[in-house]
């Protein structure tokens, strides 16, 4: 890596004595000995397993659940199903004022999602505890289902989450969170070109070595010790406070180092059980996905599709940008509310365009639920975004790496969310990677600030 | 038959911290007896290495050396609250709370200081190395630990800090979309070099040049280990990842490494990393968060590379052999 200091050198000084240094991680030496703790490593006697029971079907109504086989089986300690947990129906950014709650901790009545949790069977051991999950009957009269996001959208689609009404989230700007900035239809009619283009992605995994779980142990005076690798601590507190009904001052949670997150670990799906688990039994209890569970039961990043319309004028400048954004949330909410919204905020991009109309939408699906993952809202987006830059430099028969340079936002510019552009660098890291890449550009680009705009 | 070479560029921003603000964290600080100092948080470490950015950014602001400072976290009997380490907010949001409990604790020994040199606080300055001294008289000093001590058994003066950093909560104006996501932004451009394979559509990712503007490298080697690493993230991203291949069809998900595809040592990319510093306003040191940003730009630039290489377009994700395959193919059938 090289620091090219010579850039905004008149906006820093490195003068200091720890600040810029490359001090060596004081955590790494315990990395790669192999000496770092991490939530698994710690052990309990009488430690109980949990297994959970998954719906094998993308929607259907539960008739009934027969545990009697199960709960006869070597080892098994104990069933948790909906009945046990004292608030089961919940939604994680209730913390932030963004409802309705949308989710069963356990399935109550139907499930959503292939892989949606249904009973919770805890055993000695976890081979005890996998094979007693096997022999929970669950009678399921199966539902249609939808999978795509603009056929759920349609009139008569099968409505995937009751708690919603309808298969979008409803903002309080409407079914879209929505953005609007001069006048697009104009800059279409102005503009020399127009193109509309649609851009899909797929869910994809957070992939973290370590998988998503934690062990909890009750500490004799009513409160529980939660050793976890949540991302987020008190975000874990404050939601398994809420679902178990218990004062947050009854729990404690330790986390340390996790091993990986990616923003997988932001949801609250294994601790609020286990404590509740440990609370009835009065046993340790340990709760961590299977690979399996991590790739295809925690949630992914969303899958996307994201229509760009363009106006654009021979000479380079982008006139007009409409952008619609479609988040496939799967059939429960967790984070995607948000992640939906800050596309909004983050559309047009880097660039200044005068006209700039955006609606992103968060669908339900009955597909396993999206939540946050490095890059929320703005991964795909960005994706959509360069490839349609490309597309329009070589529309107009421009160099793309021009084409950006003439659109780039500058310090003062206005934005579509009407804030003003502070402290721009986009002009200067394709200078820079102009040089690097030893892909040239004309003269004047390479005079441009981000500081001002030229006279 | 044959590889064919192509070449793409991608440019973007990157906001700090979570959308529309509204996310706390706080951090406390003391000394023990001997002058060595305690951060205490809830936030959590990824692997990422936020404590030694936190022990860093303690030291810089109280003026000791960072291996003086110890960071006890992710206790939530212990540790103040945190909102959680995610949405490029640990530096940024984490590191203004440390900074903060630091100056207060740093005020709180200079004063000590003060006391005991019998000097006025103001006057006084730290080395970085372990003294305080009498700024222009650097002979009349003090250590660090001979400060610790005193305001502990001489003085009955707490040398400790309280830090809280929270953006205000933007709401989103519903008809015009009026808002503040953020208050600083990061920026990239990447340039891509591939070579597609136009019999069976495979894609080399050749060379990766990266230029990313961070505010502040506040450690430039672990600035490096987080850009690196999105950068093959991204090129994953474009090239591989998908726990639903044929997306919305649900079946063929990945269940474990084997059948989850990503790219093994063998195909990541020679990769070039040029890191920019324009400082943010409001981040601790000018520092900005870069942990999202870096694994974005890959992904259109590996896409605009394939069409350079090869003329199709692939507007889905992931960019897979099978993909390309069929777009050549309807580009023969239509040529």
């Amino acid at each position: 890596m090289e620091l090219r200091k010579n850039y905004f050198a008149d906006e820093r000084k490195d003068d200091l004595n720890e600040i810029g240094h490359s001090l060596q991680r004081s955590d790494v030496p315990n990395h790669v000995t192999g000496r770092t703790a991490f939530f698994a490593d710690r052990t309990f006697p009488n430690l109980l397993h949990l297994k959970m029971v998954r719906s094998p079907h993308h929607h259907a109504r539960i008739r009934s659940i027969d545990l009697s086989e199960a709960e006869r089986h070597p080892g098994v300690v104990r069933i948790l199903t909906s009945k046990d947990v004292p608030q089961n129906l919940y939604t994680i950014l209730i913390l932030i004022q963004v409802g309705p709650p949308d989710e069963h901790v356990l399935a109550e009545g139907k499930v959503r999602w292939k892989g949606e949790a249904v009973v919770a069977v805890l055993a000695d051991s976890e081979r005890a505890a996998n094979e007693a999950a096997a022999k929970v009957k669950v009678d399921y009269e199966v539902l249609p289902a939808v999978f795509d996001m603009l056929e759920a959208l349609k009139p008569g689609a099968p409505l995937v989450n009751e708690h919603h009404g309808q298969n979008y989230y409803r903002y309080d700007s409407g079914a879209s969170r929505k953005v609007r900035f001069g006048d697009v239809e104009k800059g279409f009619a102005e503009a020399d070109f127009v193109l509309e283009e649609t851009y899909h992605s797929s869910p994809i995994e957070q992939a973290p070595t370590e998988t998503t779980g934690c062990i909890v142990a009750p500490e004799g005076n009513d409160r529980f010790t939660c050793y976890t690798n949540t991302q987020a601590m008190f975000f874990t507190l404050d939601n398994a406070s809420i679902i178990l009904q218990m004062p947050g001052h009854k729990l404690h949670m330790v986390g340390g180092t996790a091993g990986g997150g990616f923003g997988g670990k932001v949801d609250v799906t294994v601790e609020p059980i286990a404590i509740l688990a440990a609370r009835l039994t009065g046993r340790p209890v340990s709760f961590i996905y299977s690979r399996e569970e991590e790739m295809q039961i925690s949630s992914p990043r969303a899958a996307e599709t994201i229509t760009i319309k363009d106006g654009v004028m021979k000479d380079g400048r982008i006139v007009a940008r409409q952008v619609t954004g479609y988040t496939d949330a799967g059939a429960y909410s967790r984070h995607s509310p948000y992640g939906a919204q800050k596309g909004a905020a983050h559309y047009p991009g880097p660039y200044t365009i005068p006209n700039v109309w955006v609606d992103t939408w968060c669908v339900y699906t009955n597909r396993t639920p999206s939540s946050a993952m490095r890059g929320f809202g703005v991964t795909i987006a960005d994706f959509a975004l360069e490839v349609q830059m490309d597309k329009l430099a070589r529309l107009i028969g421009m160099d793309p790496l021009e084409f950006r340079f003439i659109n780039a936002y500058r310090d003062g510019d206005m934005k579509a969310h009407r804030q003003p552009t502070e402290g721009a660098a986009l002009i200067e890291c394709m200078q820079e990677a102009s040089i690097a890449a030893g892909w040239p550009v004309a003269e004047r680009f390479m005079k441009m600030s981000s500081k001002r705009r030229e006279a | 038959m044959a590889l064919k070479r192509g070449r793409g560029v991608a440019a973007i921003n990157y906001p700090t911290g979570m959308n529309l603000g509204g996310d706390p964290s706080q951090a406390l600080v003391h000394s023990t007896p001997t002058g060595a100092f305690m951060v205490t948080l809830s936030s959590v470490d990824l692997g990422q290495g936020l404590r030694q950015v936190m022990a860093q950014i303690c030291a810089e602001t109280i003026g000791i050396p960072t291996e003086q400072v110890t960071i006890d976290t992710a206790d939530t009997d212990t540790g103040p609250h945190c909102m959680g380490t995610f949405a490029s907010r640990g530096t940024h949001r984490i590191g203004n709370a440390v900074a903060q409990a630091a100056r207060e604790a740093r005020q709180v020994m200079l004063e000590v200081a003060a006391e005991a040199l019998e000097v006025d606080a103001g006057d006084l300055d730290t080395d970085g190395k372990g003294m305080i001294h009498v700024k222009g008289a650097p002979q009349k000093s003090i250590s660090v630990f001979d400060t610790a001590l005193a305001a502990h058994f001489k003085y009955g003066r707490s040398i400790s800090g309280r830090g809280m950093f929270l953006v205000p909560r933007s709401f989103p104006e519903t008809e015009t979309g009026a808002m503040k996501p953020a208050t600083c932004y990061a920026h990239a451009c990447t340039v891509v070099d591939v070579e597609v394979d136009d019999e069976t559509g495979e894609v080399d990712v050749v060379s990766v040049k990266n230029v990313f503007e961070v505010g502040r490298a506040l450690n430039p080697s672990m600035v490096e280990q987080q850009l690196v690493g999105g950068s093959w993230m991204g090129i994953s991203h474009a090239l591989y990842e998908t726990t639903e291949p044929y997306y919305p069809a649900r079946e063929h998900g990945g269940r474990d490494f084997n059948e989850y595809l990503m790219p093994g040592p063998g195909n990541l990319a020679e990769t070039e990393t040029i890191v920019l510093e324009r400082p943010a306003a409001d981040g601790p040191y000018g520092a900005k968060g870069v942990g999202e940003m870096c694994a974005n730009p890959q992904i259109p630039a590996v896409a605009n590379a394939i069409f350079d290489a090869v003329g199709v377009r692939i507007d889905s994700l992931p960019i897979t052999p099978e993909k390309i395959l069929r777009a050549l193919k309807a580009q023969r059938a239509a040529a």
